[in-house]
């Protein structure tokens, strides 16, 4: 329609000029914002970003927690976004715009997105108008049939759109890369692709990039390593440190189990490493050997490091005291390097080692005193010494159900020697039970 | 006369063991648990630090963990630098730790719900010098993997515990000989009798399974305070509990 028929039918239109040029500017800028999710971006006109997060997602916690800190973020700058996580580029496209978003199962991208119209393979529109006249309209119908009279009525664009999106053909991105970072790159005469090669290439570059950065006065929190194969796909590898770094032997050591999952194709024709992200770092005296502190310090980052990239979802942390009384609340987790809080636990109350939880009730019988006889995990035990109570009020400024909780906890032991932890959840009159939260040494 | 000369050829011997099995240990790196009749019976006069001690508590049920894992605070409370425990269920209670001297802001926590990688991220850790000490709770381990564990600890000089937690009771986990320098049972016994009623200090019985280069020991002794040092109870002073000594060669 008209602008003039639309502003006759909407009174008070606003109508704002397209400019495809800013557009597509503002899409790069998109895209190399999506750079802390993975070293391979690149955008996807006319409203699209394809990011290859292979061998990164571990960084994030998984694919999942990926999207939905990327879904998060996005929506903070007001961009709805639609995403989705599969195993080639073109599924993934087909799942975000047309499909349920999400993370599909490596290999199940066939009955993932066979369900889904034909307009989701990227088909032009007089493929998909003659598609739907002669009767299909699912992309599972089209799968298992043979290709040649495809071919032959349709034009090769349908079968190989459908085998980039199934992964049997290669679907290359040309990736962004953003200026001024410290970049190192090599390129090969013959195309590599054994372990051994790999790794004396990765630990060359990284051993170059390191000596830029000292000239630089920085050091590296980020690095991106990407591969280019033979048929223009790239693999990429990235670590992030916890503390800036220019160590090579550390970084080598960061990439080492990573450089296993690169998968060389055909052979790999280049390699760039990119420090992602620098920052300052100041030059460091040799401290001398009585000066313990410093030494342990740094140590204590690369084997943050270490372990973090080993175990992939699950962070290391340091437990910090909290200022709550109610035990489960007590305790939280904290970076593992970080300023060191001045909060404690009360000294002298007692607290077991081990901690069952939530809190399993036990059978007793129901009164003010600590119970003579109690069962726990189906073994009845004989309570020769108690002591206690300690009272323990809900905090109500923090959970509502706790406005009436009132825990009174006695360490008991038994005749065998045992100590554990117990407490009662009201007054005996009010109808309190008795449940067991922790074994003393 | 002979006696004299048995007991130079006995250190001798004691010598030229020391130098085959590896003397790359430093002298002295040694963690005395400063009670005499402890110190006394372990060859290095105290706990051996660079190496792998394994603990384990009286049986496989959940409330007989807790005490193996106090002892072990106790132990890395009275040294210095930071620790890396690698833990397997999420039952571990840091103010528990503390109170046996362990502070929170020496502890890393490494998270693995999987057997297979608790021991490889210890290895990783043992790797690290500058460690107090590496703390992982594994139910199996094999020899080869002990074998390992003890050759990373000796080459960094940090020390290895190994917090034995088997789940099935017919699991036998302790069966199996493993490349351990020690292999400790701690288990809970009731407390010291107090003139009141209430709870006095806590009790533990304290065996040396098995020594590299010393008898099994037992003892019964009073639990970790909040510096992480045992103490004989006052009443057993004068009968420490010990298995009788064999008189060839030992001590």
């Amino acid at each position: 329609m008209t602008v003039a028929h639309a502003q006759a039918l909407v009174p008070g239109l606003q109508m704002i000029e397209v400019t495809p040029e800013e557009d597509a500017e503002a899409l790069g800028r998109l895209a190399l914002w999506c750079l802390r999710y993975a070293p391979i971006v690149a955008p996807d006109p006319p409203d699209g970003v394809l990011v290859d997060i292979a061998g990164a997602a571990h960084l994030h916690g998984g694919e999942a927690a990926l999207l939905r800190d990327l879904v998060r973020r996005l929506r903070r700058t007001g961009l709805d976004a639609k995403v989705a996580v599969a195993d080639t580029a073109g599924a993934a496209w087909a799942m975000a715009c047309y499909g349920p978003q999400g993370v599909v199962p490596p290999g199940a991208t066939a009955p993932a997105i066979s369900e889904l119209p034909l307009e989701a393979l990227r088909l032009p529109r007089e493929t998909v108008e003659s598609l739907r006249a002669a009767g299909f309209e699912r992309i599972g119908e089209i799968v298992e049939k043979p290709k040649g009279p495809f071919i032959r009525r349709f034009g090769p664009e349908l079968v190989r759109r459908l085998d980039q999106a199934l992964g049997r053909e290669p679907d290359p991105i040309e990736p962004l890369f953003p200026a001024d970072t410290p970049t190192r790159r090599r390129a090969f005469a013959e195309p590599i692709g054994a372990p051994e090669v790999l790794e004396r290439v990765t630990a060359d570059l990284v051993r170059d990039l390191c000596r830029d950065l000292e000239a630089r006065g920085e050091g590296a929190r980020r690095l991106d390593l990407v591969f280019r194969r033979v048929d223009n796909l790239r693999q990429g590898v990235r670590i992030a440190t916890a503390r800036p770094s220019r160590d090579p032997r550390h970084l080598l050591r960061l990439f080492g189990e990573r450089l296993g999952l690169v998968d060389p194709g055909f052979g790999i024709e280049e390699a760039v490493l990119m420090a992602s992200v620098v920052e300052p770092f100041a030059h460091t005296q040799i401290v001398g050997r009585h000066v313990a502190e410093e030494d342990a310090e740094a140590d204590v980052g690369e084997l943050v490091d270490r372990v973090a990239v080993r175990l992939a979802a699950n962070a290391p942390y340091r437990l910090t005291p909290v200022e709550s009384r109610m035990p489960e609340r007590s305790v939280r987790k904290a970076p593992p390097l970080g300023a060191v809080t001045t909060a404690a636990w009360p000294a002298r109350l007692p607290r077991p080692p081990l901690l069952v939880d939530p809190p399993e009730p036990i059978v007793a019988l129901n009164s003010d005193q600590p119970p003579k006889m109690f069962t726990w995990r189906g073994k009845r035990r004989g309570v020769a010494k108690a002591d206690g109570p300690e009272r323990i009020h809900g905090e109500w400024w923090t959970c509502d159900d706790e406005m009436f909780l009132v825990r009174d906890y006695y360490r008991v032991e038994t005749e065998a020697g045992e100590r554990f932890w117990l407490f009662r959840d009201a007054p005996a009159a009010q109808g309190g039970r008795w449940f067991l939260h922790g074994v003393f040494a | 006369m002979a006696h004299a000369g048995r007991g130079l050829l006995l250190a001798d011997l004691r010598q030229r063991i020391e130098r085959i099995e590896g003397g790359a240990r430093r002298r002295g790196s040694t963690l005395p648990f400063g009670v005499r009749a402890i110190d006394r019976r372990l060859p290095a006069g105290g706990l051996a630090l660079g190496c792998l001690h394994e603990f384990a508590g009286a049986s496989a049920a959940f409330e007989h963990a807790a005490a193996p894992i106090s002892f072990t605070a106790g132990l890395l409370a009275r040294l210095k630098g930071p620790v890396l425990w690698c833990v397997k269920r999420r039952d571990l209670f840091a103010p528990g730790l503390t109170a046996a001297g362990l502070k929170p802001e020496r502890v890393i926590y490494a998270e693995t719900f999987r057997d297979a990688d608790v021991l490889p991220l210890m290895e990783e850790g043992l790797r690290s010098p500058g460690l107090a000490g590496v703390v992982a709770e594994a139910s199996q381990m094999s020899f080869d993997a002990s074998r390992r564990l003890q050759l990373a600890a000796e080459a960094s000089g940090v020390t290895a515990f190994v917090v034995r937690r088997w789940k099935a009771a017919s699991d036998a986990a302790l069966a199996r000989p493993t490349a351990a320098v020690t292999r400790w049972r701690i288990a809970s016994l009731p407390s010291t009798e107090l003139t009141a009623p209430g709870i006095g200090r806590a009790r533990w019985s304290v065996e040396l399974l098995r020594c590299r280069g010393a008898e099994p020991s037992a003892w019964i002794m009073e639990a970790c305070d909040e510096t992480g040092r045992l103490a004989v109870p006052a009443d057993l002073a004068d009968r420490p509990l010990q298995t009788p000594q064999r008189r060839a060669g030992a001590g």
